[in-house]
């Protein structure tokens, strides 16, 4: 144990030392070797060391970067286009079959049903509860503190997310004492306990509330900073011209932010298409609550692991995600030519 | 206003105390639904914490929002049969405690009958029908003797009324650490978490710098690629770099599960943030400075090192707690990089390995979710101000 915790600091000193020496190191050469003669600054060779000097640097600085991305991400991508169209060894080309098998499986469906669900209603629901939050708080003296409290889940791990709410949903048989929050109350209004995360379709929805609780602090945070962002004098003419403020805040505050709550909207949805542990945690996908991120999870690993179908499954969730990547893009690139 | 007649007043004055009222009751209900809001996000969190405290005998009979009121309990014990009775000058006993050693409860009544809990009090006797009598004092210790031999072959039920007093302890962390696994996962954690956190800090550096100060051709597209990796799924790279991981392996004969394996995956899947990160960051920095120490000679990796990464601090903390929640909180790529052989589970995977083989003890489950959230809680608490600041300058374009 302690050899592992010295390894754990050896590590961090050689990573640092390696990429330290790696930065030193090539700008160091690069100068030396394409040296700029003080004497002559103005003859043809210095100028042309000067400008290549100036070419390589840039790509010495962003090398390791590159290297990492793209042997970790770039190449992933291509290769496992490749595996979806191999068998579950990556043996053999199987052509299209594994797609085909994806949309006659039930089981492909149901998670591809249950996905559209989650992305229908988890950043819906955080995005409105971020923004009533960040809409109350902003007007109340205590509202810092309860932004902290609703931000705080946003610290927690998927799976310590689910035991917490795993402990919520807690059945106890029907006669015993309710130690489960939620079913506490139910049988306190007199109805019927149940053990809720095996009731098909609303077990999705106690699912989704687990995720909806940890993003609407992520929604509130950058919500609460854009309405900030709205001019003092915009509302004030409002109030001014005696708007209520339910009108102020649909007609003034929602046109005056609505990117951002796009951007919030867009990042809450690639995080629900990632999203596998409170799946996996809570119902390992049983009770008709399996959703894509699981799936492929569960191919990659179950009886040796089926590469071709999971990485077909990996695919679909990547196209899922394909549209937001290209709006961020472009959004980038306009900002780019704006600068 | 419409009014032409402006000595109107009486007309008037009601309204700017209606407007007070409705403001009043606005505010009223702003106060009413944060809280409301408020409690429900914080409940869940609360009830792990106090279960984590409590007894665990208490813990699976009553809801942990009464773990502060004393309780009462109705519940039924079966007594002795004949084979465990004592001869004593010439009386036959049978002797016994209703409770298991050590718990803090105390009997209030008895009876024979589960709608006879009131038969008699704490201290009280009774007579039983497989004859002789009972007593039963408050502690629970009870005494059955009769006269003659006692021959049931099967123990009465005694029913009765438990006072219970709450009781908190740190036992169930003693046990969770200890026989659960969760310290050696800490430790494990840890491991993972620092090296992934510190180490791709430098190389995200230099490379910010270069897409932020730096003119090349194809900047703009690598910029693109950054932001498009951003969102590109983990799941999309897995099943690529586990194969090429074995590879690697069974060509060098060694494991294929390792520390460095993870912190260089960790490193790499941290990249596209911290770099996007950093160089919106520097790229805000103001240009005179830049352009006056190039004028003065200063090279690009001199201005990097002495200018631009001391300036950079806020936008590498902001990075460095980003990475280190999500490093710490992860749980997909430790399960595929690291495995959940019993030495090297994390938190997180031992978490889920509780969760599918303890599933119904609440008491070691809810003790180890909180040693696992315990450190992201205190980071995130402490480091608050630069977590917001970098959710804002990587969301907000």
């Amino acid at each position: 144990m302690f050899a592992q915790i010295a390894n754990a600091m050896i590590a961090i000193l050689v990573g640092v030392s390696v990429a330290f020496f790696y930065f030193w190191g090539t700008n160091w050469l690069l100068d030396k070797f394409l040296l700029t003669d003080g004497a002559n600054i103005n003859n043809a060779k210095s100028v042309r060391n000067d400008k290549l000097r100036s070419k390589i640097r840039p790509w010495l600085f962003l090398f390791p970067a590159l290297f990492f991305m793209g042997l970790y991400l770039v190449f992933p991508v291509f290769a496992t286009i490749r595996l979806s169209l191999l068998d579950r060894t990556a043996d053999n080309f199987v052509g299209l079959s594994n797609y085909i098998w994806a949309f006659q499986d039930a089981s492909f469906l149901q998670a591809l049903g249950n996905n559209f669900l989650w992305l229908l209603i988890v950043p819906t629901a955080s995005t409105g509860f971020g923004l009533l939050v960040a809409v109350l708080a902003d007007r109340l003296w205590w509202g810092n503190i309860a932004k902290s409290l609703i931000f705080m889940p946003m610290a927690i791990s998927f799976i310590g997310a689910s035991v917490i709410w795993k402990f919520v949903y807690d059945y106890r048989g029907p006669d015993a004492d309710q130690i489960g929050v939620l079913n506490a109350i139910v049988q306190m209004f007199g109805g019927t306990p149940q053990a809720w995360i095996t009731v098909p379709f609303w077990n999705s929805v106690f699912l989704m509330i687990v995720l909806i609780w940890i993003q609407t602090g992520f929604a509130m945070v950058i919500l609460s900073a854009a309405l900030r962002g709205i001019p003092e004098e915009t509302l004030e003419a409002a109030k001014i011209d005696g708007a209520t403020p339910v009108r102020i805040f649909f007609d003034i505050m929602i046109p005056q932010i609505f990117p951002t709550i796009l951007v919030v909207w867009t990042t809450i949805t690639i995080t629900v298409l990632k999203v596998f542990d409170i799946v996996l945690a809570m119902t390992n996908g049983q009770w008709d609550t399996q959703v894509l991120a699981n799936l492929m999870f569960d191919l990659m690993f179950r009886g040796g692991g089926d590469s071709g179908r999971s990485s077909t499954v990996a695919i679909v969730i990547m196209l899922a995600v394909l549209p937001i990547m290209i709006w961020n893009i472009r959004n980038v690139n306009r900002e780019e030519t704006t600068r | 206003m419409t009014s032409p007649n402006i000595e109107n007043t009486s007309t008037i004055k009601p309204a700017p105390s209606n407007i007070f009222l409705r403001l009043k009751w606005g505010k009223i209900l702003a106060h009413g639904a944060l809280l409301f809001l408020v409690i429900l996000w914080t409940f869940p969190t609360a009830g792990l914490l106090v279960s984590s405290l409590r007894d665990k005998d208490q813990l699976t009979i009553s809801g942990w929002w009464t773990a502060l009121v004393a309780s009462e309990r109705n519940e039924v014990v079966r007594l002795g049969k004949a084979s465990d009775q004592i001869e004593e000058n010439g009386k036959f006993y049978i002797r016994g405690s209703l409770f298991k050693e050590g718990a803090k409860r105390s009997i209030i009544s008895f009876g024979l009958k589960s709608n006879e809990l009131q038969s008699a009090m704490a201290g009280g006797s009774l007579s039983m029908k497989a004859g002789g009598q009972i007593t039963i004092l408050e502690n629970g210790v009870f005494t059955w003797v009769s006269d003659e031999a006692f021959t049931h072959t099967r123990g009465p039920r005694m029913f009765f009324v438990a006072h219970i007093q709450p009781q908190f302890s740190l036992e169930n962390y003693f046990e969770v650490i200890e026989s659960n696994g969760i310290g050696r996962s800490f430790i494990n954690s840890f491991t993972v978490t620092i090296p992934a956190t510190i180490i791709p800090i430098l190389i995200a550096a230099f490379a910010a710098y270069a897409l932020a100060w730096m003119n090349f051709s194809g900047r703009g597209i690598l910029v693109a690629l950054v932001v498009g990796m951003l969102v590109v799924p983990l799941q999309m790279s897995l099943i690529p770099l586990l194969r090429l991981y074995n590879n690697i392996a069974t060509i060098t004969g060694g494991e294929s599960k390792t520390y460095l394996g993870i912190w260089l995956a960790h490193t790499a899947f941290g990249l596209p943030l911290a770099i996007y990160l950093l160089r919106n960051y520097m790229a805000g920095l103001p240009r005179e400075i830049m352009e006056s120490a190039r004028v003065d000679g200063a090279s690009h990796f001199k201005i990097f090192t002495t200018m631009v990464l001391p300036l950079s601090f806020p936008a590498l903390a902001s990075f460095a707690i980003f990475q280190f929640l999500w490093v710490w909180n992860d749980l997909l790529i430790a399960t595929v990089f690291l495995g959940n052989s019993e030495g090297s589970l994390v938190l997180t995977g031992r978490l889920r390995e509780l969760l599918g083989s303890r599933g119904d003890n609440w008491e070691i489950l809810t003790a180890g979710a909180f040693i696992s959230i315990i450190v992201p809680l205190i980071v995130f608490l402490s480091l608050q101000r630069y977590f917001v600041r970098g959710l804002l300058a990587g969301s907000v374009k």
